[in-house]
């Protein structure tokens, strides 16, 4: 605590419940980077903080709404969608980001975010992307590779993985980028466009795991932050279909969809409501 | 606007009487998933809540349902939900969330038989012990159990006041007959209407401890957006709300959220007694099962046998002195549910070996007749 006191304060500061540091994040781990990308946006989005809440599920990148000094709230594995879909829903000022990991928004949580990207609700979804099951060890996951090694994989993985970018386009999304834990100025810029797009937004964070994933799969840290950069290629208003996650081939990055479509709560005051309640 | 409360006399069903009941106590979000017998419950509030400032959702899955609930009551709002046994089923992890970071909501289930998708169109009371301990872990729950749609009507009202009092998921054990059935339902004016709202925190915003008690037990709730910046997980947590992994932090939270309601009973446990002055013979029943009980201390008290019915409003948590000061008083107990002994196994618990324990059930798909309960006190005495 004492050395907490004694370190110079860092711009973020006052995001991050800095009581609770050390973090439970590895050395190498993208999880962190991909954090302070989104505490950066929101530091600088000119949001009211006061009403901006974080929701995370559970696992590694779900521990990030216990970092964060908002409203956070840590749910259950695969619920943040819909535990946020609530929050928002009941209070709409509010502004909810959901910050997970793909295991718990595309494997167990999959049913949610693509009903969530159908309704268009007004959230911002973040899910760092680290190609495994990293809090329990390393295992397979709905976006490891074909052939990738896990714990549970032990002789590659025989599945193919999901085009994350491609899925929640197609369920609805009106938001939709990908990038890297290496393209931090591109994610945070991205990440404020997020925040005040109107509709449900989708980040994708491609993030190492070098603990559960590198190192069954021959990637040092650094293997990994150079396959982000000399096989990654940025393009915009790329078809999502052209996401496809695969670094032999290489992997577009960049905002793939900005769409304007009515949210939610939008067609539900419009449809549902009585005209003289609309308003209140 | 339309008024949130339908004051005068009505012929409704459980099922509606249940929503208005919930609109009543001043719930505003209802996020549902259709599911025999309960699916009305969702059709009405979906049709009342628009109009009088609420917000009803279809979510994806009772699991997406349940998830919805808790955001909704975090965010300020009384907020329910309702199903039948498999939903209820799906339901189970969230509810232990919500039992976990002390969220009031309100889970209605409308019981069918089961196991699994069992007779879904038929009534039955086997999810008593599932809404005992059906989610991981050991935690205190309370559970209501309505006779009639203008019980339920009142009893929703109840189930909201003692959750934002307690801070606590309670649970409607209704079930298809109830919620099914027709009946005339009085709703009184909404001055007459007793209702509860959770206590918000006060004082310095920097300082607030979330999940740090007052004198009642009951820490006062931060709605998200207020300004109280707090962290909220279904881990183990300190008075912060923080995470902590230790025996002892865990020892302090369980005791705390089991002792909220263990420390309230008297507050909590609601019964009624019905000719049970000078019974030698005792039902102990719930729900619709305690109106075949009630019909059978009748058509036994014609016969000459002395029956009263102790009738279980409160079944969770359990009404263990009522049922234990019986078993003092009465030659014989006799538990009359739809299941094959579970509450059963409770009146036997308090009862201690004082005097026999019977059971007057069967598997569902129908009402207990009363003969059949008259005939069982024959049987045994």
């Amino acid at each position: 605590m004492k050395k907490a006191k004694a370190s110079p304060s860092h711009p973020l500061d006052a995001l991050v419940r800095t009581e609770r540091i050390p973090h439970i994040w590895c050395p190498g781990c993208g999880i962190g980077t991909a954090f302070s990308a989104c505490l950066m946006a929101l530091h600088t989005s000119g949001l009211d903080l006061d009403k901006t809440v974080m929701v995370s599920g559970i696992g590694c990148s779900g521990r990030a709404a216990g970092y964060t000094r908002l409203d956070s709230y840590h749910t259950t594995h695969g619920r943040a969608i819909p535990f946020a879909t609530g929050m928002k829903l009941a209070k709409p000022e509010l502004q909810v980001i959901v910050f997970s990991g793909d295991g718990d928004l595309f494997a167990i949580g999959g049913n949610h975010i693509i009903h969530a990207a159908r309704r268009n609700i007004d959230l911002t979804v973040l899910c760092v992307n680290n190609l495994n099951y990293g809090m329990t060890g390393g295992q397979v996951a709905a976006t490891t590779p074909t052939l990738a090694k896990t714990t549970t994989t032990p002789r590659g993985n025989p599945e193919q993985p999901f085009n994350l970018p491609l899925l929640v386009y197609a369920a609805g999304a009106t938001y939709v980028a990908r990038w890297t834990i290496l393209h931090t100025r591109d994610l945070t810029q991205s990440v404020q466009e997020a925040l005040h797009h109107k509709g449900f937004a989708f980040i994708e964070v491609l993030a190492p795991c070098p603990t559960g994933y590198g190192r069954r799969n021959k990637e040092r840290p650094l293997d990994t932050l150079k396959l982000y950069q000399e096989r990654t290629l940025i393009k915009n208003g790329a078809n999502p279909a052209e996401a496809f996650l695969d670094f032999e081939r290489g992997v577009v990055l960049g905002k793939f969809v900005e769409e304007q479509r009515p949210t939610c709560i939008e067609m539900y005051d419009r449809t549902c409501r009585l005209p003289d309640s609309a308003a209140g | 606007m339309k008024p949130a409360v339908l004051t005068g006399e009505h012929f409704m069903t459980g099922d509606v009487a249940c929503a208005e009941g919930a609109l009543a106590a001043g719930c505003r979000f209802f996020a549902g998933y259709p599911i025999t017998p309960a699916t009305e419950i969702a059709e009405h509030m979906s049709h009342r809540l628009p109009d009088v400032g609420g917000t009803y959702i279809q979510m994806e899955d009772e699991i997406a349902a349940m998830a919805a609930v808790l955001g909704a009551s975090c965010a300020g709002v009384k907020s329910m939900t309702a199903t039948s046994g498999p939903g209820f089923s799906l339901m189970m992890e969230n509810i232990g969330l919500g039992v976990c970071t002390e969220t009031p909501c309100v889970v209605v289930n409308v019981q069918r038989a089961g196991p699994s998708t069992g007779l879904p169109t038929l009534g039955a009371q086997g999810d008593m012990m599932q809404a005992r301990w059906g989610s991981h872990g050991h935690y205190e729950i309370i559970a209501l159990a309505p006779a009639s749609p203008q019980d339920i009507f009142y009893q929703t009202i109840t189930a909201f006041n003692l959750s934002e009092k307690y801070r606590v998921p309670v649970l409607i054990m209704s079930d298809e007959v109830v919620g099914h059935l027709s009946e005339r339902v009085v709703i009184p004016e909404p001055t007459a209407i007793r209702t509860f709202s959770r206590r918000r925190p006060k004082g310095r915003k920097d300082r607030f401890k979330p999940f740090c008690p007052g004198p009642d037990g009951v820490a006062p709730m931060a709605d998200a957006g207020d300004g109280y910046r707090v962290h909220v997980t279904g881990l183990t947590h300190d008075e912060r709300g923080y995470p902590v992994m230790t025996a002892d932090c865990h020892a302090e939270m369980i005791a705390r959220i089991t002792g909220k309601i263990r420390r309230n009973l008297a507050d909590i446990i609601r019964t009624e007694s019905y000719r049970l002055d000078d019974a030698d013979v005792a039902i102990v029943s719930y729900g619709v099962s305690s109106r075949s009980s009630m019909a059978a201390v009748d058509e036994a008290r014609q016969e000459g046998i002395k029956v009263g019915l102790l009738r279980l409003i409160t079944v969770w948590p359990f009404a263990e002195e009522a049922v234990a000061h019986l078993s003092r008083t009465v030659r014989a107990l006799f538990t009359v549910e739809i299941n094959l002994g579970q509450v059963h196994l409770e009146v036997e618990r308090c009862a201690k070996g004082r005097v026999p324990c019977h059971l007057v059930g069967h598997a569902g798909g129908t009402v207990i007749a009363p003969e059949r309960i008259v005939q069982a006190i024959k049987d045994h005495l």
